[in-house]
């Protein structure tokens, strides 16, 4: 069977899980519809964007909750950033700790937060892996002469 | 006479700014360009609504804060109401919840001013809480939309903007 379609059906399997399991939600589709012949990396270049800003964002959780007095309020804000960010590129599993993670900075629930944080990260780490994994599979897609059948 | 450098200080902070803000070209004839300004703190929505906008064939200016913002309408105070006259914005999208100016901050300040504000505002936001929604609709914005932004929703408010009021 040609490589080529081989390479496309195993991209389909790949995003239509991510999808399956929430991983990526309909905003990801969105991203796609703005990417064309002019603009061809622009999911890679705003989900890169996305990378830096949640490790940074997630370096600024990590240090607040280490303080003796914590300031919730900054939390608060930096959760919101995330929260944001992570649903612009439809990353929704992060997207719905955020939800979680907001309630107990208002209840200033300590532990709350810090459950919170933990789980973000590792859903952040997550969605890093697998998006990368999926943008490996369109360069081989790409590199094996075949085009990204998008929507899929 | 000095005939080199004729630009004045306000032209020097407009290109400076131009240029770190980013100005795209739409696809529309030169005069006829759908201009919108762009306010949001976030690198990842700034990236995101400029595409929204050019991919709509809108010629689109993005600023980090509502600080930027008036400075690039000349509303910040500074002595330099020379040379802002051709600046032509059809819209602004600002976000709603920013650091230091919020966009209902930056709502009434547009709306305070003479010059622009016949210009529709359309706030953004991820949350949707009615008594904001209300606030931001009494204070004069066109419209309150729930992000994340869809290319459905910058094409429904184009065609608004561009058909409603009759021009």
């Amino acid at each position: 069977m040609d490589s080529v379609v081989l390479l496309q059906r195993q991209l389909v399997d790949y995003t239509a899980q991510l999808f399956n399991e929430g991983f990526l939600d309909d905003q990801f589709n969105q991203l796609q519809q703005l990417q064309d012949e002019s603009n061809p990396d622009f999911v890679v270049e705003v989900v890169t964007l996305f990378f830096e800003d949640s490790e940074r964002l997630l370096n600024e959780l990590a240090k607040a909750l280490e303080q003796q007095s914590i300031d919730y309020r900054k939390i608060d804000a930096h959760v919101h950033q995330l929260k944001g960010s992570s649903s612009s590129i439809g990353a929704q599993r992060v997207q719905k700790v955020c939800i979680a993670f907001r309630n107990y900075c208002e209840e200033r629930n300590i532990e709350g937060c810090q459950k919170c944080l933990q789980q973000v990260k590792n859903e952040y780490s997550l969605v890093k892996t697998k998006l990368e994994t999926l943008f490996k599979l369109e360069q081989q897609v790409l590199a094996a002469g075949g085009s990204i059948p998008w929507p899929m | 006479m000095f005939s080199g450098d004729m630009a004045t200080a306000d032209e020097i902070l407009r290109r400076s700014l131009t240029d770190e803000v980013g100005v795209s070209k739409g696809s529309v004839s030169g005069s006829e360009e759908f201009h919108v300004l762009a306010v949001d703190d976030s690198f990842v929505d700034r990236k995101v609504i400029e595409r929204l906008l050019k991919i709509s064939s809108c010629k689109v200016t993005v600023v980090e804060s509502g600080s930027r913002a008036l400075q690039y309408l000349g509303l910040d105070g500074e002595k330099s109401s020379v040379g802002f006259n051709d600046l032509k914005i059809n819209l602004i999208m600002t976000d709603y919840s920013m650091p230091g100016m919020t966009g209902y901050e930056l709502l009434k300040k547009i709306k305070e001013s003479s010059a622009f504000r016949e210009i529709p505002v359309v706030i953004m936001s991820s949350e949707n809480i009615l008594t904001r929604i209300d606030r931001c609709l009494e204070e004069g914005a066109e419209e309150y939309i729930i992000k994340p932004v869809k290319l459905s929703d910058v094409k429904r408010i184009k065609d608004v903007i561009m058909g409603g009021d009759g021009k």
